[in-house]
């Protein structure tokens, strides 16, 4: 694979440096079988350094797990060569198993098979607080 | 189908119509005795309290229905690891709905979301208990007539008092209601209240740490426990624990309509010298309490008059 280039798949731009392989777990990349590449502290105009990956694939990605983790990332979906869209990213109002909460009274910690529901409660501050007992994430 | 998980699932409006029923059942108690005859409600307290279940359980059979359930976790079958959805599908199947109290937070959020039947949160640990707040919203309507142009006075644990945060918020969406916030300074309201609700609708407060100076200007003192677990050592908890007792004697700054309110049970921040005072309410409202849960029942039950 050509870290320069891929045909077919997904770049991430603009990850914030160091973060790249953060990113990597938390959207089971570990768990693909086909190329994928980690470039970290790219020069970058914007943000001094940046990281970079590059999924040598058609993949959907979990876009508000992207979105909560770092809304300013850049998802380019690459065909046959070509950038074929940008997606530009935001908060997602939901997240649903992203993260847990850590609140021992919440029911979450006792209940089995229980999803793990979190809700963007003040946009501006990007507070998200658990469904069920309304702490917030942290 | 509805649920009754927040006291904020209700509107305004709903309030008021509630409000106005349990007025008729107290006025009209016959009418209202075999409204729900053939109707089940299931009591399933995961944790004990005796005052609250007795409450729901009184509310339906005064309205012709019938009840069941348990009274503590030991009692049910999560004892023997059954989860709390399993419990309410089952359950489900024998009741048309369920007042449901628990340790844990979201727990009746969590019911409501697979449950066939009309959840009521009874309680869930120190997160929620929306009939208490409707219990409250009654008193203060049937003792001092209106629930606008208000001064409320909140006293004893204002940072972990449920009650008082759920109150504070009901009553911040009727027009010139203010507040004095009475707390030692390591139990005063925490900020969720005071920037998100009391900053946000640009409401008028003050905090205080002492009640002679300002009872004067209360038409609503609700007092609440300042428990001993929530001090570091002994010696603060006696301090401030006498502070904010109320007695006959702080009775004398308040006003002669002031109506003194409080959740129960309570411990010793109400002298019982002031039950005899007629401004003293908190007896009444436990009779509202049940005529309250009278309504939601109907309610939620979508059984009209
Ligand atoms: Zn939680």
């Amino acid at each position: 694979m050509n870290v320069d280039e891929i045909k077919t798949g997904v770049v991430l731009d603009h990850i914030k440096a160091g973060k790249s392989m953060e990113l990597y777990h938390y959207l089971n990349l570990d768990q693909m079988d086909c190329c994928i590449a980690i470039i970290k502290n790219v020069k970058s105009n914007k943000l001094g350094k940046k990281d970079i990956i590059k999924i040598d694939a058609e993949i959907d990605l979990d876009l508000d797990v992207l979105g909560y983790l770092d809304p300013n990332i850049t998802v380019n979906i690459v065909k046959d060569g070509k950038v074929l869209e940008k997606k530009k990213l935001k908060l997602p109002t939901d997240l649903r198993n992203v993260i847990k909460c850590k609140n021992p009274r919440c029911i979450t910690s006792s209940e089995r098979e229980i999803d793990h529901l979190f809700r963007l409660t003040s946009p501006e501050e990007g507070i998200y607080r658990c469904v069920y007992c309304e702490t917030e994430s942290k | 189908m509805r649920h009754l998980i927040e006291i904020g699932d209700l509107s305004v409006e709903e309030i008021g119509e509630l409000i106005e029923t349990a007025n008729d059942m107290i006025a009209n108690p016959d009418y209202y005795n075999e409204i729900c005859k053939g109707k089940k409600l299931a009591t399933l307290f995961f944790e004990p309290s005796t005052r609250t279940r007795l409450s729901f359980e009184a509310a339906m059979l005064d309205l012709g229905g019938s009840v069941l359930g348990f009274s503590s976790a030991e009692s049910s079958s999560t004892a023997k690891g059954e989860s709390v959805t399993d419990t309410v599908r089952t359950v489900g199947c024998y009741v048309d709905i369920i007042a449901m109290r628990h340790p844990k937070e979201g727990a009746p959020l969590l019911a409501s979301m697979s449950s066939e039947v009309p959840i009521i949160n009874a309680g869930d640990g120190g997160h929620s208990h929306p009939t208490q707040t409707l219990t409250d919203l009654l008193t203060i309507k049937r003792e001092k007539g209106r629930l606008d142009n208000l001064t409320i006075a909140l006293c004893g644990d204002l940072m972990f008092g449920r009650t008082v945060h759920s109150l504070i918020a009901a009553m911040s969406c009727y027009e010139n209601v203010k507040f004095i916030l009475i707390s030692p300074e390591e139990l005063r309201i925490p900020d969720y209240i005071r920037v998100g609700i009391l900053q946000k609708k640009k409401l008028e407060w003050v905090e205080t740490d002492e009640m002679e100076s300002v009872l004067g200007k209360a038409d609503i003192l609700y007092m609440t426990r300042v428990q001993r677990e929530r001090f570091f050592n002994e010696a603060d908890y006696l301090r401030l624990r006498d502070t904010f007792i109320l007695d006959t004697k702080k009775m004398e700054y308040a006003k002669p309509d002031t109506i003194i309110m409080h959740p129960l049970p309570r411990v010793n921040e109400i002298s019982p010298k002031v039950d005899s005072d007629e401004r003293a309410c908190y007896f009444k409202q436990v009779k509202y309490g049940k005529f309250i849960r009278m309504a939601l029942i109907m309610k939620l039950l979508e059984v009209s008059k």
